[in-house]
């Protein structure tokens, strides 16, 4: 494992007016990635992964628990960590009147690469990320995916093992996250591991390998995204009735195949383990009870369904 | 070696945005030269009905060196719009030496703020001053400490601050004190006996004189050497305060 933590744990005191509120960010965070994958954090805004992400990043200090990143303890040796690591921050971290040429150069410097090395690794990163043609430009003309990507190409010019991006497609156009997808599993493909923190459901599910989700500052369920997916209930398959739907629920009454079944007004769902294999059956229990039927529908469970299931929300609402 | 390099490395880029952004170099020259013209002009008669106009000079510009040196605390302003811009964490998450954050950041305030104070005094030539080239640079040596000293202050409040609305205020509450018990406008010595008592614990009211001294021909004072005992350890200090400041966590 790449990245060990067990007991992760961060408090703030806030201020409202006089009133002080300690409020508790991350409550013991436990996680375990992998090298190689891209492991991802979902959960709604205030959730506390931009908390967890900054302690993994040595920015600021736990207030208790262990974690390893590389080998490398977080606590006692943080300057160990912050060689193997890379760290890209939501809110951007370029300088308005540098270039990206000048930012990368120095960023790597601080690495302690000699300055001819730093020369060749931007130019290499500018390359890579498709900035030459604006890499001796300041900062404040590029767009906001041009900027991004430079954050990004900041992050990794000293080839870290490991990666931290906050909410890397917050703001972004939808032709530039995909195009940011592309660059994250860029970074895979060359052998570093990712974290990244997303509160999109799409997100997590196209790009993470391995996700956990939080929420107020604790991990409420961790693994793959089908295996998450596959917790909750499974398929649901939705069918909308002209008529009788009392009649049409008591057909399923004593049907094996369907775990839960619930009726709305002019309609039923039946949760079922594979909806593929389920629709036959259910086509042929209404077709012998004699009930037309307007549409049938088959859902595959989100990562919201997941989240709802852990929850009790939708992170769509929160 | 790997803390010089790094102070290095934070200083020349401090340096190379500086002089991409040439508005500071004519404020540099007209802020001083306003002072020059306008108000020195007033010190003279003040000072006594026979004084010369090389010797209000020779007054008024050490207090005018001095004032330009209190204000590298307005760094802090700067470094808040790069808290903003997400550049100083990012320089945080690298193995960078901490203290060399701030120096290298530091040490460019203190080298624009010596550029000001060589324009001051060569403005201040054609005025009729005259003044050893040693006893000037043993005076830059004073109030480059000054800088470092009210630079590094600067840092740490803008970095516990983070927010222009609250420095400002914070600033100016700091330094008018500080400025009015200093002498540098007009000489403590028209002040009260109780005036020049506070004014005694006021680290700048000594460099003041010190550089007075210094610009009266006259190193072998006592305020001279009393002037850089005082300023040291207090720069060590504030630097060592800063520097903490920019290693620990900035939210």
């Amino acid at each position: 494992m790449i990245i060990e933590t067990s007991g992760l744990r961060k408090s703030f005191i806030s201020r409202a007016g006089r009133e002080k509120k300690t409020v508790e960010a991350v409550r013991g965070v436990d996680l375990q990635v992998a090298e190689g994958e891209v492991f991802g954090f979902l959960g709604p805004n205030g959730a506390g992964k931009t908390t967890t992400l900054r302690m993994l990043a040595t920015l600021i200090e736990p207030d208790g628990g262990e974690a390893t990143i590389a080998g490398a303890d977080l606590r006692k040796h943080p300057g160990e960590v912050r060689k193997l690591i890379g760290y890209v921050a939501q809110g951007g971290s370029t300088w308005d009147d540098s270039t990206a040429r000048e930012e990368l150069v120095l960023h790597a410097r601080m690495y302690g690469i000699r300055k001819t090395e730093a020369l060749k690794l931007a130019a290499e990163a500018l390359e890579a990320f498709e900035l030459t043609e604006y890499a001796d430009r300041k900062c404040k003309t590029y767009s906001g995916g041009q900027r991004r990507r430079v954050d990004i190409a900041l992050g990794i010019i000293h080839k870290p093992k490991v990666v931290f991006l906050d909410e890397p497609t917050t703001g972004l156009d939808p032709q530039s996250r995909a195009h940011m997808w592309d660059e994250v599993r860029k970074l895979r493909d060359l052998g570093m591991t990712v974290f990244l923190t997303t509160h999109y459901l799409d997100e997590a599910d196209a790009l993470c390998d391995r996700l956990a989700i939080i929420d107020h500052g604790e991990i409420v369920a961790e693994g793959k995204p089908s295996e998450l997916k596959q917790e909750v209930l499974g398929d649901v398959v939705s069918v909308s009735l002209p008529q009788n739907v009392t009649g049409a629920a008591e057909l399923f009454d004593s049907a094996d195949y369907v775990k839960k079944l619930e009726t709305g007004d002019d309609s039923i769902r039946l949760y079922v383990e594979d909806g593929a294999t389920a629709i036959p059956h259910v086509l042929r229990a209404l077709d012998s009870g004699g009930i037309k039927l307007t549409s049938i529908e088959l859902h595959r469970p989100s990562l919201d369904d997941v989240f709802l299931a852990k929850t009790g929300r939708s992170l769509r609402e929160s | 070696m790997k803390f010089l390099r790094d102070t290095w490395l934070v200083f020349q880029r401090q340096m190379l945005l500086l002089l991409r952004n040439p508005v500071w170099v004519g404020v540099g020259i007209v802020q001083p030269l306003f002072y020059l013209l306008l108000f020195a002009p007033l010190l003279k008669p003040a000072l006594g009905p026979n004084t010369t106009d090389a010797e209000a000079y020779k007054i008024f510009v050490p207090g005018m060196l001095v004032m330009v040196a209190l204000f590298t605390a307005f760094s802090g302003f700067g470094l808040i719009a790069e808290l903003r811009a997400g550049v100083i964490e990012r320089n945080r998450v690298t193995p960078v030496s901490r203290v060399a954050l701030m120096l290298g950041r530091s040490l460019r305030d203190v080298v624009s703020l010596l550029f000001q104070a060589v324009l001051v005094t060569l403005l201040a030539l054609p005025f009729g001053l005259r003044v050893n080239v040693g006893d000037a640079v043993l005076a830059y040596l004073l109030i480059a400490l000054m800088a470092l000293l009210l630079s590094s202050v600067g840092y740490a409040f803008g970095l516990a601050l983070k927010s222009e609305d609250a420095l400002a205020p914070m600033l100016n509450t700091l330094i008018q004190p500080i400025m009015l018990l200093s002498g540098i406008l007009l000489p403590l010595t028209f002040a009260p006996a109780w005036l020049r008592r506070v004014a005694d614990f006021n680290p700048f009211n000594w460099s003041v004189q010190g550089v007075r001294a210094l610009f009266a021909g006259d190193p072998g004072n006592p305020v001279v050497w009393k002037a850089l005992v005082i300023l040291l350890p207090l720069t060590v200090l504030t630097v060592v305060i800063s520097s903490r400041q920019f290693a620990r966590s900035v939210r």
